[in-house]
């Protein structure tokens, strides 16, 4: 397996891991056992956990996160396995044998109590003055078990002060209880390791290279240790106290945009069920907190098409036909988290980013440019924030070189749980709003624009573009009703090609790039999509090496699991389930939407008549769309 | 740290991943071999131990933490160790202890100004039938006496 040399522990030190058989129906594939005295058949090497779960039979967790491999080390899950010594695990314990489990002993709860109660005798801070009070794993558990007064005390002083160095996420050890997800979670998924468990027994405490701030080591800001984070412990910087300041300031003309991904989440934060869209709710929820206008990010994604689309077919053209030195693939530049992991481990790699800026800081751009001049405010009395499903939003938007318009871009970046917090915190309830629509002039949106909340959005809103401005052809005769379902699913590392049988004349707008297509004609275009920056290590070590993704032309890559609907900004908890029915609900209302295809954006036609007059990859397209990236490098001084 | 050492730092440690192996698994013996030599795990050679292994630096310090043996910050030419285990806490290693603070002039885990002594405690020695115990170094000394303790440091380089 070529997956091991990237395991963290080596395979001696993994738990026991039984592969399931194929045909769990032929004879040995099946084990019989008792729980709690009724007879049930699973798997061979099913976990117990997992046999009790498909039993309905309830078994409570703290480490074990769906998304993340076994850890067993906060023995919550304990159960009594007949004839062991002692109390088992649930989680790590696969079953390969005909036994007898009972979750119910007193033994058992006796147990679990016990680690409850150290637990929290260890747990500093009170829940009410705690962000995840009524969404905590630690607190729900001491609800179910009547935890009334601390069994054996409750620590009175804090011992760890606040990291709040860094933009994005902020960590509070005092409220961790050492499950050790977010070191799983930074090291499996994410590859990046910031943290890890330092020091032992009663020291122990999870931190970062020599205890540095978070600011300090190498941290891409994506936020999924947030998400998955069963108590307060980890957070995002919360902007929301200046956000409220400026929204009272009678001075402040203040705009806000909504990404792809929060209006597809959000109802998780109102008790719903995961995938309800509230597109028209939020908005007027929005207007009724106080924020004067309310655009829609997708408009500028659509613009981010337009700009990374053309961008790439001039990178193609000088690559292909002028044999000019140009760095191909071209990689999206969409994602902060993943522009950051490639400043700092592939340095090397950054002439493939593609220039354009994100959604985020176009739009943050053109407001206090375009819209300024339009509605003549003056661009100092204009606030802009960003609702983003993404805590590393909060970091993209204050680097330094995000000042094109001659002040800071784009001001907060607001998370989907910030969000739902000032929604609350107004009074309202959301799910009862009255829809209403995004404001002009960047009022429709196409849901190419929509579907960059997905894994493999960009990617198939730059075909539907690309197809198009090749062909000449509608993309709805190339894909059926212009689905491009090569590109969607969950898959880490997907990747498709894409014959080109027919060319056609070159549209007008990027008439100053390209003379002709002919030179695409026959040709095969290579594309991938990427998601989870431990597998954009895969594609880069196999693009290092020459392998199959260096013939690609264009990778999207999204360093959060399922893309920005999984971002670190989004409702806790997450899961696979869940991010599946947020996919659902963002390419179901893609498919409502009357305009489809970026290009086809009647603002984008206007904007580049009305202001970015000289096209695409122009001029004033550069000073405000585009960006240039630094080299960072691992190194930790 | 001057380039011309870290560049002589690097080449050790290279020399250690040359012996071990690249493995994660080789961490500690690479580890012992940079303690060994230089007496502590540095902040650049913990992130080239990173490095050359392809593991995360984090992960080099949570080890390095765990293990009471390395140390990420200098520490004196000479290690003692008192044992603080129960057997010879009841056989006098109060007595010694306070000896050994008194005749160095520091507390446990101080390290003294002329850099020759760092005094800490050590978990079990297994030597619980002649305490009281401790080590200096790599050598470990029995049924201490307070005279005894003092009189072996005194021949301490």
């Amino acid at each position: 397996m070529s997956d091991k040399k990237i395991l963290r522990a080596p395979v001696s030190q993994k738990p026991l891991v039984v592969e399931k058989p194929e045909h769990p129906e032929h004879i040995g594939g099946s084990v019989s056992i008792e729980i709690n005295e009724k007879q049930v058949s699973v798997p061979l090497g099913t976990t117990i956990l997992e046999a009790c779960r498909q039993n309905q039979i309830h078994i409570p967790t703290l480490c074990h996160h769906d998304d993340l491999c076994v850890a067993g080390v906060c023995r919550i899950c304990v159960v009594e396995v007949e004839k062991m010594r002692t109390l088992q695990a649930a989680c790590a314990f696969p079953i390969t044998e005909p036994i007898k489990i009972k979750t119910t002993s007193n033994a058992v709860r006796r147990a679990r109590k016990h680690i409850l109660d150290l637990l929290l005798s260890e747990h500093y801070g009170e829940c009410y003055a705690c962000f995840r009070n009524n969404n905590c794993e630690l607190q729900s558990l001491a609800k179910e078990y009547g935890v009334d007064h601390y069994n054996f005390g409750h620590i009175e002083k804090s011992r760890y002060e606040v990291d709040k160095s860094s933009y994005s996420v902020v960590r509070d050890m005092d409220k961790c209880i050492l499950c050790k997800r977010c070191v799983r979670t930074c090291i499996d998924i994410q590859e990046v390791g910031v943290l890890e468990a330092i020091d032992r027994s009663n020291k122990t405490h999870i931190g970062t290279f020599w205890d540095k701030p978070l600011a300090d080591v190498i941290c891409i800001n994506c936020g999924q240790c947030i998400n998955r984070c069963p108590t307060g412990a980890l957070r995002a910087n919360d902007p929301r106290d200046e956000i409220w300041a400026v929204i009272d300031d009678p001075q402040k003309h203040v705009v806000i945009q909504t990404a792809p991904s929060p209006r597809a989440a959000i109802c998780e934060e109102f008790g719903m069920e995961p995938g309800t869209s509230l597109t028209g709710e939020m908005n007027t929820a929005m207007r009724r907190i106080g924020f004067d206008v309310v655009f829609d990010t997708n408009f500028t994604a659509d613009l981010t098409i337009i700009e990374e689309g053309t961008e790439l077919i001039s990178r193609l053209y000088k690559a292909l036909v002028k044999k000019e030195d140009i760095a191909v693939p071209q990689f999206t530049s969409c994602s902060p988290g993943w522009v950051k992991y490639l400043e700092h481990f592939y340095p090397e790699y950054i002439p493939n980013l593609s220039t354009a800026k994100s959604p985020q800081q176009m739009f943050g751009a053109l407001i206090k440019t375009y819209y300024a001049q339009k509605k003549g405010i003056d661009p100092k009395d204009l606030v802009t924030v960003a609702v983003m499903p993404c805590s590393a939003k909060k970091y993209e938007c204050n680097r330094p070189e995000m000042v094109d318009s001659g002040y800071k871009d784009v001001d907060y970046g607001l998370t989907t749980r910030e969000l739902a917090q000032m929604i609350k915190e107004a009074g309202i309830h959301l799910p009862e709003m009255p829809p209403s629509q995004f404001d002009d002039p960047f009022g429709d949106a196409s849901g190419a624009g929509l579907i960059f909340g997905a894994t493999g959005g960009v990617m198939e809103a730059a075909l539907r573009t690309v197809v198009e401005f090749v062909t000449g052809k509608k993309v709805e005769s190339v894909f059926a009703n212009a689905d491009i379902t090569q590109v969607r699913g969950f898959e880490g590392i997907r990747y498709a090609e894409l014959p080109i049988e027919e060319v056609g004349p070159v549209p007008e707008l990027i008439k100053h790039l390209v003379p002709d297509w002919n030179w695409l004609k026959g040709a095969t275009l290579k594309i991938a999509v990427v998601h989870g920056t431990a597998n954009a290590k895969k594609v880069m070590d196999d693009i290092k090496a020459g392998g199959k993704f260096s013939e690609c032309h264009f990778i999207e890559f999204m360093a959060c699991p399922g893309g920005c609907l999984g971002g670190g900004g989004q409702p806790i908890p997450t899961s696979p389930e869940i991010r599946k029915k947020r996919a659902k609900a963002i390419y179901d209302e893609d498919r409502s939407l009357p305009v489809r295809k970026s290009h086809e954006n009647r603002h984008i036609s206007e904007i580049y008549e009305l202001f970015l007059k000289d096209g695409p990859n122009g001029r004033l397209a550069h000073k405000l769309l585009h960006t240039h990236y630094e080299k960072r490098g691992k190194y930790i001084a | 740290m001057l380039v011309a050492e870290k560049n002589a730092l690097s080449e050790d440690i290279e020399s250690y991943v040359t012996k071990y192996g690249n493995d994660r698994s080789a961490l500690l013996m690479i580890l012992h071999e940079i303690q060994k030599k230089h007496r502590h795990i540095s902040e650049f050679a913990q992130q080239e131990v990173a490095r050359l292994l392809n593991i995360h630096p984090v992960e080099v310090y949570s080890v390095i933490s765990f293990f009471a043996f390395l140390n990420s910050n200098p520490k004196g030419r000479n290690l003692v160790r008192v044992c603080q285990t129960i057997s010879c806490d009841l056989q006098g290693k109060t007595a010694v202890l306070k000896a050994i603070e008194r005749e160095l002039g520091i507390k446990v885990g101080e390290t003294t100004k002329d850099n020759k002594f760092t005094l800490e405690y050590a978990n079990c020695l297994g030597l619980c039938d002649m305490g009281p115990a401790m080590a200096i170094n790599d050598q470990v000394f029995l049924k201490l006496t307070p005279e005894k303790a003092v009189e072996l440091l005194s021949k301490v380089n």
